[in-house]
């Protein structure tokens, strides 16, 4: 056995690793508090000389026992945890756990309220799409300008959710078997203004940096995925379609409304960290037409369902798994049902942290740099992977 | 904020007046042009403006952070948007999100690498008592356990504008602290250490110890008879 390795000044955060087969090399500590890991992630980077030989995740800095409580609450009471999974797409997380009840439950949705589920679900993909472009182009160096522009569009996005639900971030706005209000007109017109100036704004955001020389060769071939180890690690999302697999629950499962919208999916070619960007910025124009067509087509009637139980609400002993196309991948619940007032079992099927189990092998081989923007196009919040 | 409330003076009147001038007459002399203020009150005011927090992010608040940090809420009016990254060069932790008891000891050791003077926000619901996760296994009920918070914005999370008011709030606090006597920070004060915060371990079942005992003990019955 070697002696343990010395440690150098800057303490245990960076180290020298002796490896019999490649020589010295050197340990490097990213996080959990660093500016680059999108919150309390850490990798633990083994490098030779600039190159990354081997990278070890670790996760656990944020987990709040959300499945654990989720046993231990009432159905309903676990909608507002679900808010605080991937705390930048409440909506979104809403629906997929309100689907998994109401297919434990045999519980119907009004028309009106599938519509309005579709369009805060639409809205809530451009909200996480714009914050990953502009996160993204930050951690590639372009520092503040792209951000700015993305946070600006985000606040207008988050101005519709507040005047719904009352709340910017957590909306807390599904209900087994609708929707918790119903937007006024006026909502409605303010949401069909913002979809006619958005794209004007991905305009000027993609003639702003898409085709930057720059952002072109500090992304394109870097963080390769095929899409053989893609669909084997169980790879969903965004990062899914820019490596050329068309595979998208909106069109697969056709959860609520969805047969109703043409929509197009955009794939990659390459799977690279450019593809996984310029699949999410097309995405978001795909979505501008699900929204126009939501909003023109939106149909009356109530947006809950008067039969509906919220309170004393029992499903009979069964299973569910209900799972929608999140922003960030497929994010499902799965619940059991013993008859009690609390689930037996209740497990979120996170997108974030199983898409984040490739980030070894797409960084294999590049420098720390490179690894920072595979792990910003990745796409993770670290709410939803720790839990 | 009510339109009509008078704009606050930058200056405002220190807690140790300059000796010999009354207040009148120092507003009269500001009136003619004439600066009359004390090196506490320039020192303070000079610092208060230019609180550099730490860019440390741990959960949704540190969202809503970055929003303050952005063009809407643009916390640079108040001399706040240098966010470090290294806490060497911070003098504010805003402790932004749920501290779980796996990130407790960086964020007590990041407390402690940052120079005095330094001040610590505990931003939420769940930093100031665990939140809605405070019955989780993992969850430290409150970052007051083992950091001196100077003050607690509520919320779930705290909108930007609640941020914004807290900074504001931290500003006065620190606009009113004496440049000397046993209240002055402890830079100042020869011979007096801030003193270390306590890092726990993170042990097999809880945090080794569960809470500074020095700065937080449980909340204890008194029975009147």
């Amino acid at each position: 056995m070697n002696p343990a390795p010395p440690l150098s000044p800057a303490g245990a955060s960076v180290r020298a690793v002796q490896d019999p087969f490649h020589g010295d090399l050197l340990e490097v500590s990213m996080g959990p508090h660093h500016p680059s890991t999108h919150g309390v992630f850490r990798m633990i980077a083994t490098l030779d000389g600039e190159r990354i030989v081997r990278l070890k995740p670790v996760f656990g800095y944020l987990h709040r026992n959300h499945e654990k409580l989720g046993e231990n609450t009432s159905y309903l009471a676990s909608m507002p945890y679900t808010d605080r999974l991937d705390y930048l797409n409440s909506m979104t997380n809403n629906w997929a756990y309100a689907l998994a009840v109401e297919k434990l439950a045999g519980q119907a949705v009004p028309e009106r309220a599938e519509y309005v589920r579709i369009i805060l679900a639409e809205l809530t993909r451009l909200l996480n799409h714009t914050c990953l472009a502009g996160f993204l182009l930050q951690d590639t160096g372009c520092s503040g300008t792209p951000l700015m522009y993305a946070f600006r569009e985000r606040e207008a996005i988050l101005d519709l959710f507040e005047a719904l639900s009352g709340s910017r971030m957590m909306c807390n706005f599904q209900r087994f078997g609708g929707c918790r209000l119903d937007p006024s007109p006026d909502w409605l017109a303010a949401a069909a203004r913002l979809v006619e100036r958005y794209g004007a704004f991905l305009d000027e955001y993609e003639e702003l940096i898409t085709v930057n020389e720059i952002l072109l060769a500090r992304t394109q071939g870097v963080g390769v995925l095929p899409a053989a180890l893609a669909v084997n690690a169980g790879v969903t999302g965004p990062m899914l379609r820019a490596s050329g697999v068309n595979h998208d629950l909106r069109r697969v499962d056709g959860y609520g409304l969805y047969p109703r919208f043409p929509f197009r999916i955009p794939l990659g070619a390459h799977g690279d960290t450019y593809d996984r960007y310029m699949v999410r910025m097309l995405e978001m124009r795909e979505s501008l037409g699900i929204l126009r067509a939501a909003l023109r087509d939106l149909p009356g009637g109530p947006v809950f369902d008067p039969k509906a139980k919220l309170r004393g609400f029992r499903p009979k002993p069964g299973e569910a798994y209900g799972r929608i196309e999140g922003p960030k991948g497929e994010i499902g619940f799965y619940l059991v049902s013993d008859g009690g007032p609390n689930p037996y079992r209740y497990r979120v099927r996170p997108p974030s942290l199983i898409n984040l189990t490739v980030l070894e092998d797409l960084c294999l081989g590049h420098t720390v740099a490179d690894a920072v923007i595979i792990l910003g196009s990745i796409d993770i919040v670290l709410g939803e992977v720790d839990r | 904020m009510n339109p009509a409330a008078p704009i606050p003076d930058p200056t405002p009147s220190p807690a140790a007046p300059v000796p010999g001038i009354s207040d009148a007459e120092r507003a009269e002399l500001r009136r003619q042009g004439i600066l009359l203020t004390s090196i506490e009150e320039l020192y303070n005011w000079g610092r208060s403006n230019s609180v550099w927090p730490l860019q440390f992010g741990l959960a949704c608040c540190a969202i809503e952070m970055i929003a303050a940090s952005m063009a809407r809420f643009d916390i640079a009016r108040f001399g706040s948007e240098v966010f470090r990254p290294s806490p060497r060069q911070a003098d504010l932790l805003i402790v932004s999100g749920t501290v779980t008891k796996k990130m407790a000891p960086q964020v007590v050791r990041l407390w402690n690498q940052m120079p005095e003077p330094k001040y610590c926000i505990a931003m939420g619901a769940c930093a100031i008592s665990g939140g809605p996760f405070k019955q989780g296994y993992n969850v430290l009920k409150g970052i007051d356990r083992f950091l001196p918070v100077d003050l607690y914005i509520p919320g779930c999370p705290p909108r930007p504008e609640a941020l914004l008011h807290g900074l504001m709030e931290l500003q006065a606090k620190i606009r009113a602290q004496p440049l000397t006597g046993p209240a002055a920070p402890p830079h100042l004060r020869p011979g007096a250490d801030g003193g270390e915060c306590v890092i726990p371990d993170f042990g097999p079942h809880d945090l080794q110890p569960p809470h500074d005992p020095a700065r937080w003990q449980p909340p204890r019955l008194i029975r009147t008879e």
